[in-house]
């Protein structure tokens, strides 16, 4: 049995009236990728915003290796070890590629409280910073300004800055969306990489099935907030609620 | 050498660099190289108001924080002096026991300020401190008993520090302890000057610029806001009142309108922005125009004022007492010429 790293259990929050995500209980193992898809609205972003701590939640607990983090902020869940890269783009424009990177590896390191050094001096950071410029692609443009990059640099920085953190759950939101044909598989590769590192776990929202049927180990389907189906999957791909839920209606865009 | 004084934050710019290197030596020489006493007065002010400015650029400029107390910093440092200076009699003990004081001071005022009020948005911190700031301001006229009130505080200072300590003469200029005085002022400005730049480009300084970027994202790949920020405010707390302290050592006074009043912190403010914002050189340049124009600009419009009487109209509007009038017109020019401050317009003229 491998080991659980996050747990969800009754996660719910409510904005008003509306219950934007309705008690979902799921947990993460370790070695295995989890797709999470839904129509648009079904609460996929919202359920990250409560695992990481953008939101806080209404009720419900969220646990990570067995702790409770629900009452966390969102850089103490950080340093204990949850990730996020995000849908749309966020990251720090008007520094380098390369001060990006470094940024995350200080955190990691905990040094963000060196007063008297001079940052530049910091040779292992740059050297850290450097190699995960590499697997990205992006060593050339270290020195460019984020404001500078394509769309599809941007994409791949904000995932090189997940990949600093080195957390023990990843958290990918559409992390291809927006990038070309030829782009995308660098990404996508990362993440089978990191996947195949059986001590991490990563959650992915994605509406690409193709992405969805490489990767996934395993599917969750939320609909209007509610968790609508957990599987392997074929099985969840041929369940009734998911064609009708999400398939059904999204299959002329894929 | 050189790089690691500067902390590797070079000035980048041919002009920008001439323009520092120039002030620097008007100012290690003003004793010797202007005559008279409002020159060297004005040279210490420079100074002070140099590190001022300096230490609030690393608030604004770095930090993206909006503060309105940091003449309440400046003044805590500057009274730290005074009241020890007159209740411990005159003595370098009484200087060192009163900047320590202030600045701790300070320190532990900035701290319950930012964490009280730092969890929230921007503008309602800016708030907090205009408040804070105004009740401090409030108190020290009220307890006049301890301040002196609207009158403020004059007080000893160690006799080798005033101009009663005569050491003879040097390149045709009597030295003495005023001159002294001078040195003292200018040597610490330059110290917290440097420990200011080094802060900035030092991995606290980058969390600093990466919240001031994108405050969300900082939180979320681990970097705790708040308690970066608080820091920030508490370093550029002490350094503000040190200068304060220096202040007060080189005036020998000190009452709400030379340290607290709400005149100096727009001084502050525009110093920090004609300069440029987030470059730490901006506060130099900055600082060095403001006060020069501050002393220097109404003589010059005394003598254009009688130059042109003849004329109609344009003496009134030359007049001396319009001097103020004169400077916001300056500055309206140069936030609108120079939206990125003086410094940041030399930087770009490198770069295209």
């Amino acid at each position: 049995m491998t080991q659980t790293l996050l747990e969800t259990d009754a996660l719910t929050v409510r904005f008003g009236g509306h219950v934007a995500v309705d008690a979902v209980s799921s947990s993460f193992r370790a070695g295995e990728l989890t797709a999470i898809v839904g129509p648009n609205g079904a609460g996929k972003t919202t359920y990250f915003n409560l695992i990481s701590g953008q939101i806080p939640a209404s009720s419900g607990r969220v646990k990570l290796l067995g702790e409770d983090i629900t009452r966390l902020g969102v850089a103490d869940r950080c340093r204990r070890g949850l990730g996020r890269a995000f849908q749309l783009t966020n990251l720090f424009p008007s520094l380098s590629v390369l001060e990006n990177v470094r940024l995350v590896i200080q955190s990691k390191q905990h040094k963000g409280f060196g007063l008297f050094s001079m940052a530049d001096s910091h040779q292992e950071l740059t050297v850290a910073a450097m190699a995960i410029l590499e697997r990205v692609r992006l060593d050339i443009q270290k020195g460019q300004l984020v404001s500078e990059l394509s769309h599809g640099d941007q994409r791949k920085l904000e995932v090189a800055l997940l990949i600093g953190l080195d957390p023990m759950v990843y958290m990918f939101d559409e992390p291809t969306a927006g990038m070309s044909v030829d782009e995308a598989p660098v990404i996508l590769d990362l993440i089978a990489e990191i996947k195949a590192d059986r001590a991490r776990t990563v959650l992915l929202v994605e509406h690409k099935l193709d992405v969805i049927r490489s990767l996934a180990d395993r599917i969750i389907v939320l609909h209007n907030g509610a968790l609508a189906a957990d599987g392997p999957p074929a099985e969840v791909m041929a369940s009734a609620v998911v064609q009708e839920a999400y398939l059904g209606k999204e299959l002329d865009h894929v | 050498m050189i790089v690691k004084l500067l902390s590797g934050d070079q000035p980048r710019s041919v002009l920008l660099t001439l323009l520092l290197l120039v002030t620097l030596v008007c100012l290690a020489g003003a004793p010797f190289l202007f005559d008279g006493v409002r020159a060297l007065d004005t040279a210490a002010r420079i100074c002070i108001f140099i590190v001022l400015a300096a230490s609030y650029d690393l608030l604004l400029g770095y930090g993206g924080i909006v503060s309105f107390a940091h003449t309440m910093f400046f003044g805590l440092g500057a009274y730290g002096v005074a009241l020890t200076s007159s209740h411990m009699g005159r003595g370098f003990d009484a200087l060192l026991v009163g900047s320590v004081s202030g600045a701790v001071a300070a320190i532990i005022l900035a701290l319950l300020i930012g964490l009280f009020s730092l969890r929230v948005r921007a503008i309602f911190f800016a708030m907090i401190t205009l408040a804070v700031a105004s009740a401090l301001a409030v108190l020290v006229s009220q307890f006049s008993g301890l301040t002196g009130g609207e009158d403020g505080l004059t007080y000893k200072i160690p006799r080798v520090l005033t101009s009663a300590n005569r050491m003879g003469e040097f390149m045709g200029t009597q030295v003495s302890g005023k001159i002294l005085n001078y040195y003292l002022v200018f040597t610490a400005a330059l110290i917290l000057f440097l420990l200011l730049l080094r802060i900035v480009n030092s991995p606290f300084g980058r969390v600093l610029q990466a919240i001031r970027e994108n405050d969300f994202r900082a939180e979320a790949i681990g970097y705790r806001v708040i308690w970066y920020r608080t820091m920030a405010t508490c370093l550029s707390a002490a350094v503000a009142a040190l200068a304060g302290s220096l202040f007060a050592i080189w005036l020998r006074y000190v009452g709400p309108d030379t340290t607290l009043s709400f005149e100096i912190m727009l001084d502050i403010l525009l110093m920090v922005v004609i300069g440029g914002m987030g470059t730490m050189y901006g506060a130099v340049i900055g600082a060095t125009l403001f006060i020069l124009a501050q002393t220097y600009l109404q003589n010059l419009m005394g003598s254009a004022s009688e130059a042109t009487s003849a004329l109609p109209l344009v003496p009134d509007l030359l007049d001396p007492d319009r001097w103020l009038m004169w400077l916001g017109v300056l500055f309206i020019l140069s936030v609108y010429f120079f939206p990125t401050g003086i410094v940041g317009r030399l930087r770009e003229r490198r770069a295209s």
